[in-house]
């Protein structure tokens, strides 16, 4: 009963949807307020029948209601609770309905707080927002519909695929999809200023807390994604440059540009027809990857979807939005007439500079990614671009992006020069020299290239500390007058050099990474011992342990270094029975600069059990620097100047504060 | 300077970078592309020592041994030809005998190939979609014999 009620729900959203996309759009044509006035309570209503929807269906699955099809095609009466809940988007149909009731979350969150925003635009915002509303609910209605009942219903489900059955990726989807979806408010946005033909600082000024909101959860969800790929695939490797993962890598590349250019356009009335362009791309890249990894196009765990029938409806989709959205850009954006002028060298042209290389970083890995598929498509032979591709386009694009980034924030707005600058950044020039010596001094292996590495990540952590410590004024004012300014500096500006310095720390980790992890691969008698980076592992034992839904391989390692006792470290290889397939679990010791990283493997068949290890240099920095990263985003999300209803005082404290 | 040379200035700098970036990508692209061959494409292609390309069939019944402390020796097949694959490391939790798998590596002037990566990136239902479509290639293999079928086979 509550299933259908869902369905119900579900169905009753997509007639409120199609509502809410013609009627106030015809209302903000004919600037007829009651039919513009329909927007909100039409967004609020969406998003309550949409989470009723949602509700039904973690419903079914927390009551494992499996006459449900997907609740017996993925769950089972023995998973743990966590994963019950994770089952309901860890599949092509729950996933899809994930996806849109984050989107009325956010058109929902426009409808409530968006009192001052000018009638007009609001109404075509959320008209926009609703039409992609109904493109995902006629796609999930008619293709993917959560709520078909099986009959007769199975005894029991056929469970969650084993990989997904883990805390990090349990909660990597909703994260993605907030930032993927997210990005469409930035979308909505950008098509209601082309249709209205308008672009002002109040516009930039909306359309960056929702961008900024975005690209926080993407990057949460990304490094979520990552640190699980890190520990349960067994490989001890960050990022592969899967295609699933270069499908979150491309909408965060753009998001990242585009919050940059929004900057612009909102202080300098710049850029404005290129951050509309960006917001289009960046919701099309989210949108591209949404289907890359769901449509089964890609082979990989993430493909749920094997019915080409939904190909189809897809590609419409993704023909309407990305096309349609380039047509009207192409027809509007002339209209759109900029009005700063700057010189080459100042904010302005620093923040064009980041744009155009994360742009050209994010087309490297569109090509990288799609080619191959473009190719089979065609005919052609079957190719696979590996990580070498990337690591020979990509590095080269951004490695000057980083040199460039703590220039940007001490360039002045319109006309700067350069000397003054980079006498501000005397300080972190000394400490990028100092990281270097004293790496070149450490490190006696590995490439002397790392030691460069670590000067770039030293440069941009420090450079973020030097730029906070001359806004502060520390070092040439007196400690007191540097706490008040400390106190009166906005919160996007803190945000803002924990970003840049988290960036440094990724920086730091994935060069430690690269440069310096050592590997051992071998094979163990119980009581036999190896050696790696200093430590001394000791097989002491293996046996069996009974888990909820599995039974897991355990193999007892001793860890020694220099004579201490560092305790065991139990890496597991689970096998779940209900799913037939076998999961490894590495057992990870960190210290906070380097993981040990231990995986069991099989009975080589002469009584030896085969291991790899990896000491994994600063790897643990990797992701402490995403969350940094993140961290400034929400942050940079509490200034007062995104918040609504605080306009007046926002204009007066930048009167107060020129420099941000 | 004037407006306009100023907009050319920052055009040139866009197109310069775009060019970078179209060079990198292209000369990236010259190396760094790796072919998925089944074993007859293998015999076929005379593929000689020291091309790097992608091995895809399945692992056949019976053949696995192992030949060191962590290394191993498979056959990999399309039911047509054989390729014997030797590998040093852990194999992936879903590399089993007679199922799909897909090594990336080498051939030795012995004409063993040697991987250094073994993926076995499918679950029960599915088939890697290359494996998929060099099985179906090699003519002895139904479709239908396992779910995978339903997908379009593309290479990742």
């Amino acid at each position: 009963m509550i299933v259908e009620l869902g369905h119900f729900a579900l169905t009753l959203a997509f007639a409120v949807a199609l509502v809410q996309m013609v009627v106030p759009m015809i209302g903000a044509h004919r600037r007829d307020a009651g039919l513009m006035a329909i927007a909100r309570p039409a967004a609020l209503m969406q998003f309550v029948l949409i989470a009723m929807a949602f509700g039904a269906l973690l419903f079914a699955y927390l009551t494992s209601d499996f006459s449900v099809k997907v609740v017996a095609e993925n769950s089972h009466t023995t998973k743990p609770l966590i994963y019950k809940i994770s089952g309901v988007w860890g599949n092509h149909e729950g996933s899809m309905v994930l996806w849109v009731f984050i989107l009325s979350l956010y058109g929902a969150l426009v409808a409530l707080f968006g009192r001052n925003l000018p009638d007009g635009l609001r109404a075509r915002v959320l008209a926009v927002q609703a039409s992609i509303g109904v493109a995902f609910l006629g796609f999930i209605l008619f293709t993917s519909n959560p709520f078909v009942r099986l009959d007769p219903a199975p005894f029991e489900g056929q469970g969650l695929n084993p990989l997904l059955q883990d805390p990090a990726l349990a909660f990597h989807p909703p994260f993605l999809y907030a930032g993927y979806v997210g990005l469409s408010m930035a979308f909505s946005f950008a098509i209601a200023a082309l249709i209205e033909g308008r672009v002002d600082a109040s516009w930039a000024r909306w359309v960056r807390p929702w961008t900024l909101g975005a690209w926080t959860a993407l990057t949460v969800g990304i490094a979520m994604g990552s640190w699980w790929a890190y520990y349960t695939l067994g490989w001890g490797g960050f990022w592969f440059w899967d295609p699933v993962e270069n499908a979150s890598l491309m909408p965060w590349l753009v998001a990242t540009a585009l919050l940059h250019s929004a900057i612009v356009a909102e202080k300098r009335g710049a850029l404005k027809s290129w951050t509309i362009l960006l917001a289009i791309f960046a919701f099309s890249l989210s949108l591209v990857g949404t289907f890359l990894v769901r449509s089964g196009v890609l082979n990989s765990v993430h493909a749920f979807a094997t019915d080409p029938s939904r190909g189809v409806v897809i590609l419409c989709i993704l023909v309407f939005f990305i096309g349609g959205a380039l047509i009207l850009y192409g027809w509007r954006a002339p209209v759109l007439k900029a009005e700063g002028l700057f010189a080459p060298l100042s904010r302005e042209g620093a923040l064009m500079l980041n744009n155009l290389l994360l742009a050209a970083a994010a087309a490297a890995v569109f090509i990288g990614t799609l080619y191959p598929l473009f190719l089979d498509a065609i005919g052609g032979p079957k190719i696979t671009v590996g990580p070498p591709f990337f690591n020979m386009t990509f590095a080269p694009l951004m490695v000057p992006l980083l040199c460039l980034v703590p220039l940007g924030p001490l360039l002045k707005w319109k006309r700067s020069d350069l000397v003054a600058a980079t006498e501000r950044l005397m300080g972190a020039g000394v400490a990028v020299i100092v990281v270097m010596l004293i790496v070149l001094a450490v490190k006696t292996h590995g490439p002397w290239l790392a030691a460069l590495g670590m000067g770039l990540a030293a440069w941009l952590v420090a450079g973020a500390f030097f730029e906070l410590a001359w806004r502060l004024g520390l070092f040439s004012v007196p400690l007191a007058e540097s706490f008040r300014r400390a106190r009166r500096l906005p919160r996007a500006s803190w945000g803002m050099a924990m970003a840049h310095g988290g960036l440094g720390i990724v920086v730091a980790g994935i060069v430690g990474m690269t440069a310096w992890r050592q590997e051992l691969v071998t094979a163990l008698k119980i009581g036999e011992s190896a050696e790696l980076a200093g430590y001394t592992l000791t097989l002491e034992q293996v046996g069996m342990r009974q888990g909820p839904n599995y039974e897991a391989l355990v193999g007892v390692i001793d860890v020694k270094r220099g004579g201490r006792d560092l305790g065991l470290m139990l890496p597991e290889k689970r096998r779940f029975p209900v799913e037939k397939q076998e999961k490894t679990e590495a057992a990870i010791r960190t210290n906070g600069f380097s993981d040990l990283y231990i995986v069991i493997g099989d009975d080589n068949g002469q009584g030896a059990w085969t291991l790899r290890a990896y000491e994994n240099s600063l790897a643990p920095w990797i992701w402490a620097g995403a969350i940094i990263m993140a961290a400034g985003g929400v942050v940079s999300l509490t200034d007062r100047r995104y918040r609504v209803g605080a306009p007046a005082r926002a204009r007066s404290r930048l009167a107060a504060q020129p420099a941000e | 300077m004037t407006r306009k040379q100023r907009r050319a200035g920052f055009i040139a700098v866009g197109l310069g970078i775009l060019g970078v970036a179209v060079g990198l990508v292209l000369f990236a692209m010259r190396d760094n592309i790796v072919f998925f061959y089944s074993p007859t494409e293998v015999a076929e292609k005379g593929i000689g020592p020291g091309t790097r390309f992608r091995l895809g069939g399945l692992v056949e019944k019976g053949s696995v041994e192992h030949t060191g402390p962590a290394t191993i020796k498979f056959v990999v097949t399309d039911l047509r030809k054989q390729v014997t694959v030797s590998y040093t490391g852990l194999v992936p939790d879903l590399f089993r005998e007679g199922q799909g798998v897909v090594a990336e590596g080498a051939m030795s002037p012995d004409g063993v190939f040697t991987a250094d990566s073994v993926l076995a990136k499918h679950d029960e239902k599915y088939m890697p979609p290359e494996v998929a479509a060099a099985l179906k290639k090699s003519g002895r293999w139904e479709e239908g014999q396992t779910k995978s079928d339903a997908g379009k086979p593309v290479a990742q």
